[in-house]
């Protein structure tokens, strides 16, 4: 029986396979990956998709910051699951609402229950509450994060087009750690990008909560030669750890200063997704330790974690990350249902930044399992060139882009 | 890599990919067009790992594979090589 989406019934008996059920919660570039490569490699596993988005609707992350600047549209960053449904995935559109990890069941929104042998969970991040202090859901309407991609991306999208010539634009960006490390220094320079075009006597601040951060000289480089006097950013050791928000009134508060913003961009602290503390594998930190070769959860029994929500060691909190980490962990699993010893991992993560549409910049990571963690592997990896030419970045800035194609057509295609 | 490998591929006997084989299908798309980020799937395994050799010493061009090659032993690339050389595009 082909198992469509199951947006209305419950799984007959009959469907639910003898060799095995694979539940994964989280339909982004780590669940939705994990899924299909666990169904690949073995079909005679029942693999069922929790995927909380009513609309049946994946908005990507990577490359919202070409939209925010208006260089792009937001049907570009959207993908829908026709094509794991036709892979005999069953995919239920609904927030899964409790995990039983005693019974091995999952519960979603409805009601219903999906049994399993092996829980994924691949929620993706959650923000931490009130961290700025005077940020919440209410806020998020007035200084959008746009930190999850999709009506908050067009939101701060309309505000940057509709503030008035020589405003002030701030960025807040979070402690480590959060997901996609360089993105709020990526969305800095791509809104400098439109600022420039479009209001070039606006400012822009960017107010850190860190003293360093990820391709940091290249930024910085770039910044001063195609964006010269418009991005200043502020460093935590200079006072730039928000201390306070007030959306009504636009002002951002550090220990230095109070800030007037005409549009705010408040990247909160962060967490896992909701479902790992309520599934028990989130610890104190709000993340979740995982085994670095299977990325099974060290706290609770048959359950996975994968992508943003994991403590991954040296692995980045990025979309490439997540994809990678989902195909081991696919592999993990099928060994484990089978007898099998875990496969011997290594992955790879290149996270890509655009500093303008045709300047890229990327640092990119090999890693492997060593000490119960997943490190770097020693001698490879890195950044982009301190120093290259035009076409060199124009190179990169390309291969960003066939990079998107080619990951979004793995996952949804 | 796994989710370029069809069902009918898997069935005839396609081993589990080597350690780091999966991870090279975020760039390396099965349906590329273009030579941009090439498929790898089907390709002559000597002419992958000697793509990888070189770039792990720095003699071939790169962008990002001079930094990911470096990543990798001779008998990982042969085995990925081999893995991947092995599926029909």
């Amino acid at each position: 029986m082909a198992a469509g989406l199951t947006a209305g019934l419950p799984l007959p008996a009959f469907a639910r396979g003898a060799a095995g059920q694979v539940v994964v919660v989280g339909g982004g570039f780590g669940g939705a990956t994990c899924a299909r490569a666990v169904k690949r490699l073995e079909p005679g596993l029942t693999v069922t998709l929790v995927e909380a988005d009513p609309a049946a609707t994946y908005t990507a992350c990577p490359f919202s910051n070409e939209v925010i600047a208006g260089a792009r549209g937001l049907g570009e960053q959207q993908f829908r699951y026709d094509k794991l449904a036709a892979d005999d995935i069953a995919v239920c559109f609904l927030p899964a609402l409790a995990v039983d990890p005693q019974h091995q069941v999952v519960t979603v929104a409805d009601g219903r229950k999906f049994p399993y042998d092996r829980l994924v969970l691949a929620p993706g991040i959650d923000f931490r509450g009130g961290d700025p202090p005077g940020y919440g859901e209410a806020a998020a309407t007035l200084m959008p994060h746009a930190w999850k991609a999709g009506p908050q991306t067009l939101l701060l999208r309309r505000q940057l087009q509709a503030m008035p010539e020589g405003g002030t634009v701030v960025i807040t960006a979070p402690e480590n750690p959060y997901r996609c490390p360089p993105g709020p220094y990526e969305r800095a320079s791509l809104i400098a990008h439109f600022l420039k075009t479009n209001k070039p006597r606006a400012k822009l601040l960017l107010l850190d909560a860190k003293d360093t951060f990820s391709k940091q000289k290249l930024f910085q480089n770039a910044w001063a030669a195609l964006y010269p006097g418009l991005i200043e950013w502020v460093s935590l050791s200079q006072g730039g750890k928000v201390t306070a928000v007030d959306a009504q009134a636009m002002t951002l508060a550090t220990d230095f200063a109070t800030h007037k913003a005409d549009v705010a961009n408040v990247i909160p602290s962060q967490k896992a997704g909701g479902i790992a503390a309520i599934a028990g594998v989130a610890d104190k930190t709000g993340w979740c330790p995982i085994d670095p070769v299977t990325f099974a959860s060290t706290l609770q029994p048959n359950i996975h974690v994968i992508g943003d929500a994991a403590v991954a060691g040296a692995m980045p909190k990025s979309a490439f990350a997540a994809n990678a980490q989902a195909k081991v962990c696919a592999a993990a699993i099928v060994a484990s249902l089978a007898g099998d010893p875990a496969p011997t991992a290594k992955l790879i993560n290149t996270c890509y930044s655009l500093v303008a549409p045709d300047y890229g910049i990327s640092v990119a990571g090999v890693y492997h399992a060593a000490d119960g963690k997943l490190l770097d592997v020693e001698g490879a990896g890195g950044t982009s060139p301190i120093d290259a030419p035009p076409e060199r970045r124009a190179a990169e800035a390309a291969e960003a882009k066939a990079w998107f194609r080619a990951i979004t057509a793995e996952v949804f295609g | 890599m796994l989710l370029q490998v069809s069902a009918a591929t898997m069935a005839e006997g396609a081993s589990l990919p080597p350690a780091g084989a999966s991870a090279c299908s975020g760039c390396h798309a099965a349906n590329t067009a273009g030579t941009l980020v090439p498929s790898l799937l089907g390709r002559n395994p000597v002419d992958i790992e000697a793509a990888m050799r070189d770039f792990r010493n720095g003699s071939r061009p790169a962008t990002v594979m001079d930094r990911i090659a470096k990543g990798f032993t001779d008998d990982e690339v042969k085995a990925i090589a081999a893995w991947y050389g092995a599926i029909k595009p």
